[in-house]
This record gives structure tokens, C-alpha cells and sequence, in this order.
């Protein structure tokens, strides 16, 4: 048994799928003592905010200024004016306001806003142009208009009294406050989803259950399959006939189209995490079964369990003792590939909107199917769902690296 | 001498087939048969003859497609589980290959103990059942204290089969059926084996019933040979008529084949 274990960690395919999975549980287990937050509390007013630190401009403007002296102008020019817009304004000045191209730098913004606004003339020349084009320089011309401006902003409150407002302060383009002052701030690492959710702690919360979802599944279909297995291959005769037939017969039903039917004919309310990863089990277990009762039926008449049989133990203890043991290796790898498709078949069953149900817990599939149908990857949202696809391929790729590795300690022959 | 013997395991038209249609084989084909009391009785044929067949059905190991098997005069009844226990008492083997007779997941301690369970031993104190064991063990020239907590794939295969015959020593069963008990062991450590064999049936006076292939081992420790060919007895009788004169071909071939140190092999007759 130890011997086994060492050569389990010797192996490098298992060591790195092993630790790849304990990094992930590592992590859903621990996050959650460390970020104290309701993972399905909808905390943006809005759907997809971008990933970011969010700081409380309230919060801001009052608290403590600090005055640097940082060239805040391009800082900001860069930001207001993008690539597409430089370079259509260098077309402009080299082919219509008689720039050469050598003098302009789209890099440097200011000198490019510079010779911009000396030869810009909406009126002149500008043959071979389309009108649409023309127009856009015109408002492109208008949207520079006072960008170079460097005005104080001025803060002012309504009196309460009158109605009037009154100034109460200025703030300086060249102010700054430091985020740590700002006492209401919140990062979100990954954003925002549609609902307005802390997509990082949801998927953290999400992959939590998924893994319930899977280990649970797994489970119900392991013990199916060894259950069935052990019973057909050890008493053989008619119950294997009869075992082997369902067996076949659930073999050559497509599960998938069986997981869609049994969960739809649930009903939208009944259906939970867990009758989802039961459901999943129930329909997963035949392959385990095959393998099972291959097995046992070459066990059965080895020497070591005719001599038990001899030693008088019962059919119970020798199923248990003489060949239980000989297929635990195997069990296990069939085990961890019944997880890692466990969590698999739930975000297919989610994405086609027949996963859980429940609006108080969060699958991965059912994020995927949220984003999905929020349009996520239409609008650029990529951290609504990518993350969560890493999510899912990382812990399939890790139980299938662990089993990869498990089956290479225990068939020799596949050993490289 | 035999015949006032009383009779041990006798078998009338005994018959075992596997499958049915055209795959239908018939293994063991209406064999008579009747092993007496402390005797020693080898089954020798070729392989595929049917002797493991045959060796498994008298242990109730597989059922008997016709005929009759009379344990101590009586038709033997193992309809049920708890008739099958109690017949084993009365019938233990030993099997051919030691490395895997044994379930290498239980230590040997858990293979002694269960024999004296079987026996009715199991609320006797450990210190008794640990003389037991101690006791055994040294029947068969093994030291219990080496062995104890150890699992049986640290020993080797001679220890094993020794171990094997320690565990018939603690069971003592009318009958031991011994199948080819030795040809996976060397030569030195065969005769060991045998010689606690025979030690062990002038000790409890049990029947052996000796498979095996080899007729010059068969001549060497039985009081009556069975030849066996093709799933059917060809000729028995006591080893010495059987094998210093053989009647049937069959015999005559089996014992041409055994190879002879100062002859030169007549590979032509094989």
C-alpha cells in the first residue's frame, strides 16, 4: 500500500494532475474564509462592468488631494482619442493639409493635436473624399474642440435654502487622491456578470459546486457500476445475462439525450444541484459496469478465491475481500473519470438551460448559459465567461492527468 | 490392501460439459471412480485430459453436469452455502501455483487464523490459537515468528506451498486434493513438499488425491494410480500393475515420455 502510493507520486503525469486539482479545491476552499462577500450578491447596477478597482468619486473629491507633478494632459488625450482616430488625422493633415509625413508623429499626441488644429480647415479642398468621411472629420474636429482646455472643475452644492448653488471648491487637473484613502472601494478581479455579480467570487463558488456536482455523480455511477459489476461477473449465469443485457441496452442509448429527458420531465422547480448529479450518475454508469464485471469474471476463478472459498467465507466477504481489492486501482481511475464527465455533462446539461434550477446557487454550466444568453461574447465581456472555461478545462485536464497517470502505474504495458 | 479400506470419495458416472450446441465440450466423460481411506490416489494424464476439471468438481468448486459423488458412503449434498462449509471441512486442496493461491492483499497470519476458525477454534484465547499456528508452522519446518505480520508475496514459492500444507495441518480434512502441487517448484524443494505430504497422511490418515503429469512422481508416492485421457479413465489400479504394466497405450506413451537422464530422448514418440 505504501509502496503503491510512492510510485502513485513518482509518477509526473499524476503528481502535476494532482497538483493542479489541489490548487483549485485549495482555492475554492479557502477564498471564501478570506473574501467574506455573498458570491450571488448582485452588487453592479448594470450588466459586464470591466475588471478594475472601483473607488466612490464622492469619496474621492472629499477626501485628502495630493498635487503631483505629472504630465496629466497626454495621460488623458491618449485616453479620449483612439489609434483609429490618430491615424485618420494623419491622412487628413498628409493628403489634405499639406503636412509632410516626416513632420507627424502619432505618438506624440500633443504636437499631432497641434498641427491639427493650425490646418484643419472644414472648408478646404477635399477631393476624392466621401461625404461620410467628410462629415466624420467634422465631427471628429468637434470632439477635439477644448480638449487641450486645462480647466479647474468646480465643485458646488445646492443650498438647501435658496436653491442656488454655491461653489465650494476646485479641483485642479493636476490633483490626485491615492486609493487607499478612498474608503469605498471595490476590486473586481474578473468584473461584473449580467447581474451585476462579483464574477470571481461566484466562479470560485460555482466551481464548489460543480466539484459537488461531479464528486456526487460520480459516486451515484461508480457504485451503480461496481454494484452491477461485481454482481454479474461474480455469480455469472442468468443474472449476468440479465445484467449484461440492461447494460447494453444503456450502453447503446445515447446518455445525453437520456440526461436531457430525465431532466426535463423533472421540471424546472424540483430540479436541484443535487437531483441534477444524481440524475447525471444514474445515467453514467454502464461503462464502469462492463469494465467491472470483465474484471471480476477473470478474478473469479483465480486460485486465491477458490482457497477462500474453500476456507469457508461467504460469497459477501469474498467479493469484498479476494476481489474488491484486485479492482481498487481500477475502480478509482473509473471513479475520477466519472467526476471530471460528471461536471462536464452538467455544463452541457446547463448551457441547453437544463441544468439546476436554483437562483441561490451558481454551476459553472449555468454561467456559461447566463453569459450566453446575455450575449457575453457578442459585447466583449470576455471575463463573464472565459474564466469559467478555463475553469472547466483545467479540471477536466487534471483528472484526466491523474488517471492517465494512475493507469500507466497500473498496467505496466502502456509504462514509458 | 486397499479394498478393506472403507470408502472415502467414490463418484459414479461422473460428467462435466461446457456449453451447449456446437460449442459443447465435454470435459470429464462418465468417470467411476472410488478413493479409499488414507490412501494415496494420483490422477495422472496429459494437460487438457480433464484432471483439473475433475479435481474441481469434487471440490464442489463447479457443478457436476451427471452423475453422482458419494462423500463417506453418502451422496454428498452442497445445495446450500452452509452444506458447502460443512463439506469442506471434510475436503481441502492444495493448488499448483503457490503466487497465486494466496490473496495478497490478507497477511498469513489472516490465512492461519482462518482455518482454525473453520475448525470451531474462533473463541478460543489468541495464545492458544498462536500455539496452533506456532505448531503448524513448525510442521512444516517454518518459523511462525519470521512469518507473522508478513504478507505471503515476501516468501518463497517453496515457503508457500509449505505454508499451504501448514494450513491442512490445522484444517486435518478427510481428503486433500492435491493438484500439481509441486510442478511449479524446483526439484529439491519438491521432495521437501512431498515428504511433508506423506508425513502429514500418516499423521491424520487423509486421503490425497495426487493430480498430476508426471507418472514417474505418480509411481514415487501413490498406493493407486488413475490414467486419464481425454476426460475418460483408461486404466486404474495399484501404481505398481499400472505402471510396471501397462496396458493401455496411452499409458505406455505416458510413460515413454518421461525423460530419462542416460537415454537419449525419443522426441519421434512425443
Amino acid at each position: 500500500m505504501k509502496n503503491t502510493l510512492r510510485q502513485v507520486f513518482h509518477s509526473p503525469k499524476f503528481v502535476i494532475g494532482f497538483s493542479i486539482f489541489a490548487l483549485i479545491l485549495l482555492t475554492v476552499i479557502i477564498y471564501p474564509l478570506v473574501v467574506i462577500a455573498d458570491p450571488l450578491e448582485m452588487v453592479g447596477n448594470g450588466n459586464f462592468f470591466k475588471p478594475g478597482t472601483y473607488v466612490s468619486v464622492k469619496d474621492a473629491v472629499e477626501g485628502t488631494h495630493y498635487t503631483l507633478n505629472i504630465d496629466v494632459q497626454s495621460g488623458s488625450l491618449d485616453n479620449k482619442i483612439s489609434s483609429s482616430d490618430k491615424d485618420d488625422m494623419k491622412d487628413w493633415l498628409i493628403k489634405y493639409g499639406g503636412v509632410a509625413e516626416a513632420d507627424i508623429n502619432v505618438n506624440d499626441v500633443e504636437s499631432l493635436l497641434g498641427l491639427w488644429q493650425t490646418h484643419y480647415d472644414p472648408d478646404a479642398d477635399q477631393t476624392g473624399i466621401l461625404a461620410s468621411k467628410k462629415k466624420y472629420y467634422v465631427r471628429l474636429n468637434n470632439s477635439l474642440n477644448g480638449i487641450l482646455e486645462d480647466n479647474d472643475v468646480i465643485i458646488a452644492k445646492e443650498n438647501s435654502e435658496t436653491g442656488e448653488l454655491e461653489q465650494t471648491g476646485t479641483i485642479a487637473s493636476k490633483e490626485f487622491v491615492n486609493t487607499k484613502d478612498v474608503a469605498n472601494r471595490r476590486t473586481f478581479v474578473l468584473g461584473t456578470d449580467n447581474f451585476g455579480r462579483d464574477v470571481l467570487t461566484e466562479l470560485l463558488d460555482a466551481t464548489k459546486t460543480s466539484l459537488r456536482v461531479g464528486l456526487i455523480a460520480g459516486v451515484v455511477a461508480t457504485l451503480i457500476g461496481l454494484f452491477l459489476g461485481l454482481l454479474s461477473g461474480y455469480l455469472g449465469g442468468m443474472v449476468d445475462n440479465i445484467i449484461t443485457f440492461i447494460t447494453n441496452l444503456f450502453t447503446v442509448i445515447p446518455s445525453f439525450i437520456l440526461l436531457i429527458l430525465i431532466s426535463y420531465s423533472v421540471g424546472q422547480a424540483a430540479r436541484g444541484v443535487n437531483l441534477v448529479a444524481t440524475i447525471i450518475g444514474l445515467t453514467s454508469w454502464t461503462w464502469t459496469t462492463r469494465s467491472v464485471r470483465s474484471q471480476v469474471i477473470s478474478l473469479r476463478n483465480r486460485d486465491h478465491v477458490n482457497l477462500s472459498k474453500l476456507s469457508g467465507h461467504s460469497m459477501m466477504r469474498i467479493v469484498l475481500t479476494d476481489i474488491l481489492p484486485y479492482i481498487a486501482s481500477y475502480v478509482v481511475m473509473a471513479f475520477i473519470l466519472q467526476i471530471s464527465s460528471g461536471i462536464l455533462a452538467e455544463a452541457q446539461l446547463s448551457m441547453l438551460g437544463l441544468g439546476p434550477s436554483t437562483s441561490t446557487t451558481a454551476t459553472l454550466g449555468l454561467m456559461m448559459n447566463w453569459a450566453n444568453l446575455y450575449a457575453a461574447p457578442l459585447n466583449g465581456s470576455w471575463w463573464a465567461y472565459f474564466p469559467v472555461v478555463i475553469m472547466i478545462a483545467l479540471i477536466s485536464f487534471s483528472l484526466n492527468l491523474m488517471n492517465t497517470g494512475l493507469d500507466q502505474i497500473f498496467n505496466p504495458q502502456l509504462r514509458d | 490392501m486397499s479394498d478393506k479400506r472403507a470408502s472415502c470419495l467414490k463418484g459414479n458416472g461422473v460428467t462435466k460439459v461446457f456449453g451447449f450446441g456446437d460449442k459443447k465440450t465435454v470435459a470429464v466423460n462418465n468417470v467411476d471412480f472410488d478413493f479409499r481411506e488414507g490412501e494415496i490416489v494420483s490422477i495422472v494424464g496429459e494437460s487438457g485430459s480433464g484432471k483439473t476439471t475433475l479435481s474441481k468438481m469434487l471440490l464442489g468448486l463447479i457443478s457436476v453436469t451427471e452423475g453422482e459423488v458419494l462423500f463417506q458412503g453418502k451422496p454428498r449434498d452442497i445445495s446450500t452455502g452452509q452444506k458447502k462449509r460443512e463439506y469442506w471441512k471434510g475436503i481441502q486442496a492444495i493448488f499448483q501455483d503457490p503466487f497465486s493461491s494466496y490473496n495478497m492483499f490478507n497477511k498469513i497470519d489472516s490465512v492461519l487464523l482462518d482455518c482454525i476458525n473453520m475448525r470451531g477454534g474462533k473463541s478460543l484465547p489468541y495464545e492458544k490459537k498462536f500455539e496452533m499456528m506456532r505448531e503448524a508452522c513448525s510442521f512444516v519446518n517454518l518459523e511462525f515468528k519470521e512469518l507473522t505480520n508478513k504478507y505471503p508475496f515476501e516468501l518463497s514459492g517453496g515457503q508457500m506451498q509449505r505454508l499451504m500444507i501448514a494450513r491442512i495441518f490445522l484444517l486435518k480434512p478427510k481428503i486433500l486434493l492435491a493438484d500439481e502441487p509441486t510442478s511449479m517448484i524446483d526439484a529439491c524443494s519438491r521432495a521437501t513438499i512431498l515428504d511433508m505430504l506423506l508425513k502429514l497422511r500418516d499423521e491424520i490418515n487423509m486421503t490425497i488425491i495426487f493430480i498430476t503429469h508426471d507418472i514417474g512422481l505418480a509411481y514415487y508416492i501413490s498406493d493407486s494410480v488413475y490414467i486419464m485421457e481425454h476426460g475418460k479413465f483408461v486404466e486404474h489400479g495399484k501404481a505398481e500393475d499400472v505402471i510396471l504394466h501397462p496396458k493401455a497405450a496411452y499409458t505406455q506413451r505416458l510413460i515413454n515420455d518421461v525423460p530419462k537422464i542416460y537415454e537419449e530422448w525419443d522426441l519421434s514418440t512425443v
